[in-house]
Formats: C-alpha cells, structure tokens, sequence
C-alpha cells in the first residue's frame, strides 16, 4: 500500500495499541504530527519535551501499557533525554519518537541537528535511526515488542524528516517479530528453584525483599499469596512498595538509607535474604558485603546482567518473577516460616509503630501526618506521584500503599521535576484526578506542565509542601558539611497560590496541623485541579535510617 | 587480573560497534584490544575483544553485552582452548652495519620484512601477543620508529564453532 513514512509510523502505533501521544512538534517531527491528528490517536502538547517523556512514562505505570512521546530534533530531542533516562532506571516501557533532519544534512551539523542515538546509547533499551523507509514497519513494531517484554525500559526510535514525508509502496504483509539478539527470558531454571526452596525451609530467619520486578511481571497478586502462605517477613525497596498492602502486619516498610529502621532492621537480622525483581542499588542495600556475609542471598531477576552485579547471591535465579513464583510456591506448599522469628518481627513493629508523634499547632504542618491523613481520607485509592527529595521520602515512608502501581515517583533516577508530569500522565490514563506530592523545589523545576493540565483539563490534585529550602540537600549540608548551607534557600520564589491562579487553578495554604482536614477536603472535593500549600517546618527532618543513624 | 577473549557476534550494521564500546566506557570495564570483521554470513559482524579483569568482571562485561539488542552471541575464548593471533608492523632504525643482524632475528621469528630504507626495515610479525612482545622487545635496542598493532582474533580450538543458530 502507498504511504508516506509518517503514516506508516501512525500505522504502527495504532497496531501497537497506542491511544496518546504526548510531544512537541518542530520541523523534523511534523510530518509525524500531522499524520497523528488524521488518526484516532490524540496527541497531548505539552509545555517542554522532558515534561512529556515524564508525562508518558506516568501513563504507562498506570496503565500497564508503553508511553510514547514525540520532540523535534535536535534540542528538542535532548530535552527528552531526561525522561528517557528515569524511565530507563525504573525500567518503565516508554517509545520515544524524536524527528531528525534529512538524511542528505545528517552529519553536516544541520540545524537542529543532534546525534540522539548516539546519546541515548547508555540509557535506552535499545535505539534505532531509521535510514531506510522499507524498514519504518519492523521498527516500529520491534520497538513496542522491546519497550515492554522482558524488563522492560525505553526504546528511541529518531525518524528522518525525508524519510517520515517521502511516499512508499509498503507490502500489505504486517511486519513478524524475529530478533535475533533478543529473546525475553521465561521460565526458571528447575534446579535452581528447587535449591531456593530448600534453603527457605532451613532458613530460620527469612526476608523478603520486594523489588518493582514484581510489580513489572504482574505477579503482585501471587506474590502475596505467596508471602500468606508462607508467612516471610517483607521489605521492600521503593519500587516494590505497595507489592503487600504497607499496612500488613508483615510488611516492616522501604528498606535504605531512606527507609525506616525496622526494615533496615529485618533484613540485618536476616539470615537469608530472598532479593525479588530488584537491582540491590546503592540506596537500597548500601552495603552489600556485610549483607552477603550474614545472610544468604537468594536473587531473582528477569535480568541475568542485575545478577552478581551489586552482590554475590548464594542461589541466583533468573526468570520473570510470575514465573519464578509458580515454580517455586508448590514447593513450599508445607512450609510456613517459625513462629520464633515472626514473634522477633511482631515486636520490632509494635515498638517501631508505637512511635507516636505529638501533633499540635506551631506554625507549621507536619507532612508526614498530613499523608497519612491524605491516604485515609482518599482511601488509598488513588495514584500519587512524587517529585525527588524529602517529599518523595516522606510518601514512600507515610502514605498507606494498597497497590504498587499507585505509587509513580522516579526511584532510580532520582529526578527532580518528574512527579508534576508524571502524574498529568497518570490521571489521563486512569481518567480520574491523580496527586502530585511535591516540594517548593522541584515544582519549579517543571511547574509550566500546568498549562498542560488546563489546555487538555487532566485534574491533578498538586500538593505542594513549602520549607522555602531545597530540603533533603539542606539536610545533607548539615549532616556532612558542617552546616554550610550553600545555594539550597529558595528566596525569590513566587506566591504559589497566585501563580495557579494566574494557570485558573483554584489554590490554598494551610500552616497548622489543625487545618489539615479542611485543606485536605479543599484539595479533594472537585474533580477540577487543585493547589494545596502546605507550610512545612525548614527543620522538619527527612525521617529514616539517614536520620536515625547521624542525627 | 587475566585476559580473556569474548567473541561475540553482532548484527552487521551502522552503529552496533558504537554500542558495544559505549558499553565498555559506561561501565567502567577496560577493552585491551578490539577487531572486528564481517563472517561468512554477510548480515553478521565478529567482534574480539580482549578484556582485563578478574572472572566476575568478564562475566558481567557478558550478560551486559548480552542485553545490547544487536548482540547475537557471546562466547568467552580462555588462552589454553584457543588459537589467539595478532599483527604487527614494526618500522626499525637500521644502517649497513646492523642490517642484515636485523633481518636474520625477523627470520628467527618467522616476520615478513615488507619495506627496506636506506634507513629503516619494516617487519610484519603474526603470532600470539607472547610472540608478538618478544619480537618487539628484540628490536627495541635498535631504535623502534613506529609500530602499529592489530586487535586479537581468536577461534576456538577442536571442532567447536560459534555460529548463529538458524
């Protein structure tokens, strides 16, 4: 069939199931966007290029399915690299399509012109440039296949504009998945399941530390079958929150140098450490060795590179974690773990739970308190992204988690400016208001996204907790270096409840913890976007080991 | 810390040697030396590449090359299971005294003299990397004006092949 390249893309995109496109047009992609808008596929503007790979990377955590994005090349190409490398890091299916200049000007440092394969190399899954128009089918098809088998991570696919006008007569055949160098990996290997399952019979204090691989292969449902039969104690890593209800009575919380003290506990306490779909980073497990040494790791991963990478497991299994668990659950069909260690566990969280703090009026409100009182009023029931710093620490540690795909915040990566966008993405994929934890810092890193909230009304309920610092870096400043405070105040920053204004948001700020129900039914009660500022004591700890250890 | 030889497999096509260098940098793992060439199977690529580093370093510098997409297959070549070779040419200072000295130790080491001078003799030397640092260190006393050097190629000894399954 005679079509241009363009049309072959939106062809593509429509065979691979795909409903939004968020993007920013420029020369080089808009012979793209202009075969989008003649499909059923709607394109959302958005207001920079990192705000839409963020934003597609938030629609794909609620939706299972793989975000795609578009920017022109060039600057806009590399705006989006910032979101393709969160999106890498927390292994989030994502298709970024970039334009590029003509193939004729590639190389001759063209206008616009940016070599983004070449850049994006360390953090995509897999990238293409497309030289050939014959082969715009396979790629594109191949991308989705890639972005979301396996573990999954983003694909840039940067399209020509020659290539994307010129006309072809393409076969009617659809294009056949058949990668040589790509086979997703499945099933376990059988002796190696059954050796975990003997070491956890013999084990006398087991852990479970839950990953996001868990929440990435499907398996939450079995895996807390799994942890009810067996009664293993659980933590997780900031991915894996949520992968058991966070108010379960064997989940002691996020383990890490954030996280809370009775799970950096569990897994001290361990003697066998069964790693479930997480790369053990730096964050979560910062010291390995003295982990290896006391308790036996057994390790699972789809990925056999994330294996013996940052730690040596006693019994390695590489496999996709659904899998892995059906294997591995009728072998332990008997098995429930001592009552001598769950009674050790029972303690440790009465104490650790017991910890209450005096909530009173003092100018200031308790954020922690605050998103407890968030998670109950919504139910849980709702997706909540974070930006980076102690905002994303104090929702990862407060609020009560049903479902792990309710939590979007850029774990790996870390980035500030992500949680705006990525909850844009989120609400119009759940269609339903998502919340966006944020401090005054990273709002402003990605704060003209809520043009794109009104210009397409996505609801996002923006709760912004205001310290006037950049908070966790303030924080680190007085811990490690000698409380020089440098460039971490935020003087100069605008009236927030005027500047959603000036966007047509409704807004307001509460300071006393005596306020919180009223802010809270404010920011809840429409399904319009809403700003609530939330004056937070600049002191107001991050709370965690980091905390515990130092302070 | 030893050598180890990876042969690896990689679609025949722009930018695959990129991605596989680029990974070798990310990760902060050293390439020795490197060469490529297309097989007999013109789709495909032969990459050698010759690694420093202790067996847990090779076996993650593998399953990361394993993830890269145009990666078909790795096989990790050890010294006593393999036949290694490289090239050398090798430009040496001579004169009419030192001469004919210089062309009977390249005979000993079975080197092709390629180039005469008045002034230089320029040897080609094929061998294992041994070979190849004894033949130099020979020379060395003459005066050494310039060398270039070949990555290692590799194949497995006996009837075991690396090819891609149909």
């Amino acid at each position: 069939m005679k079509m241009t390249g363009a049309q072959m893309v939106v062809k593509m995109l429509e065979k691979n199931g795909v409903k939004v496109v968020f993007g920013y047009p420029g020369a080089a992609n808009c012979p793209l966007i202009d075969k989008i808008s003649e499909s059923d596929i709607k394109h959302i503007l958005v207001r920079s290029e990192q705000g839409a790979a963020h934003m597609s990377s938030g629609y794909a955590r609620v939706t299972k399915d793989v975000g795609v994005c578009t920017a022109t090349s060039g600057p806009g190409a590399t705006n989006l690299i910032t979101g393709i490398a969160t999106a890498y890091m927390d292994s989030v299916p994502m298709v970024a399509l970039t334009g590029q200049v003509a193939t004729p000007l590639i190389g001759k440092d063209a206008f616009q012109e940016v070599d983004i394969t070449g850049a994006t190399i360390p953090f995509t899954k897999h990238n293409y440039l497309i030289k050939d128009i014959k082969d715009i089918p396979r790629v594109v098809n191949d991308a989705f296949y890639i972005a979301k088998t396996g573990r999954p991570g983003p694909v840039l696919i940067d399209l020509p504009m020659d290539i994307l006008k010129k006309e072809f007569n393409f076969p009617d055949e659809e294009p056949e998945i058949n990668i040589r160098g790509y086979r997703p990996i499945g099933k376990a290997n059988e002796a190696q399941v059954r050796k975990a399952a003997d070491a956890i019979r013999k084990a006398k204090a087991p852990v479970i530390l839950a990953g996001g691989g868990i929440v990435s292969s499907e398996a939450t449902e079995l895996f807390r079958e799994f942890v009810k039969s067996t009664g293993i104690p659980v933590v997780s890593t900031m991915m894996g929150i949520g992968s058991v209800p966070t108010d379960s009575e064997n989940y002691f919380g996020m383990v890490g140098s954030h996280g809370v003290k009775q799970a950096n506990l569990m897994l001290n306490r361990s003697d066998l450490t069964l790693v479930i779909g997480a790369r053990l980073g730096d964050r979560a497990v910062y010291n390995a060795e003295n982990l290896e040494k006391k308790s036996k790791i057994i390790h699972i991963d789809i990925d056999p590179a994330e294996i013996g990478k940052n730690m040596h497991p006693y019994i390695p299994i590489v496999g996709d974690v659904k899998d892995v668990l059906t294997q591995l659950m009728p072998q332990l069909n008997e098995y429930h773990v001592s009552e001598e260690w769950l009674a050790v566990g029972a303690e440790l969280l009465k104490k650790c739970r017991a910890e209450k703090v005096d909530i009173k009026d003092e100018g200031f409100i308790n954020p922690k308190y605050f998103l407890k009182k968030l998670a109950e009023y919504t139910n849980s029931d709702v997706y909540v992204s974070t930006e980076v710093g102690q905002n994303q620490i104090w929702v990862a540690n407060n609020f009560k988690f049903k479902n792990p795909r309710n939590l979007i915040t850029s774990a790996g990566f870390g980035t500030m400016g992500y949680g705006l966008p990525a909850a844009i993405g989120a609400s119009y994929a759940a269609g339903k208001p998502a919340i966006a934890v944020m401090g005054d810092g990273s709002f402003q890193m990605d704060l003209v996204e809520m043009a794109t909230m009104q210009q397409w009304n996505i609801p996002v309920k923006m709760v912004l907790f205001q310290n006037n610092r950049l908070g966790m870096v303030h924080e680190h400043q007085f811990m490690l270096y000698d409380k020089n405070y440098q460039a971490v105040t935020l003087e100069g920053s605008p009236d927030f409840c005027k500047l959603a204004d000036a966007y047509g948001i409704p807004s307001c700020r509460i300071s006393e913890n005596s306020e919180i129900d009223k802010g809270i039914e404010s920011l809840m009660n429409s399904d319009d976007s809403y700003l609530l500022v939330i004056d937070v004591d600049p002191n107001e700890p991050t709370g965690g080991s980091l905390n515990e250890r130092r302070m | 810390m030893n050598k180890y030889i990876l042969s690896v497999l990689v679609e025949n096509h722009a930018g695959v040697l990129s991605k596989v260098t680029a990974l070798f940098s990310r990760r902060g793992f050293n390439i020795h030396s490197l060469a490529v060439g297309v097989t007999c199977d013109e789709s495909v690529s032969r990459i050698t590449i010759e690694v420093n580093g202790d067996e847990s370093v090779v076996e993650q510098v593998s399953k990361q090359l394993n993830k890269l997409v145009d990666v078909i297959k790795i096989k990790t070549l050890r010294d006593s299971d393999s036949v290694r070779r490289g090239l050398v040419l090798v430009k040496v200072r001579t004169n009419s005294k030192n001469r004919s000295e210089i062309i009977q130790l390249t005979d000993i080491f079975r080197a092709n003299i390629v180039d005469v001078s008045q002034t230089t003799i320029t040897a080609e030397l094929t061998g294992h990397d041994n070979k190849i640092e004894a033949f130099l260190d020979i020379m060395e006393p003459f005066g050494i004006e310039e060398i270039v050097r070949t990555g290692m190629v590799a194949l497995e000894r006996g009837a075991n092949t690396l090819k891609i399954d149909k």
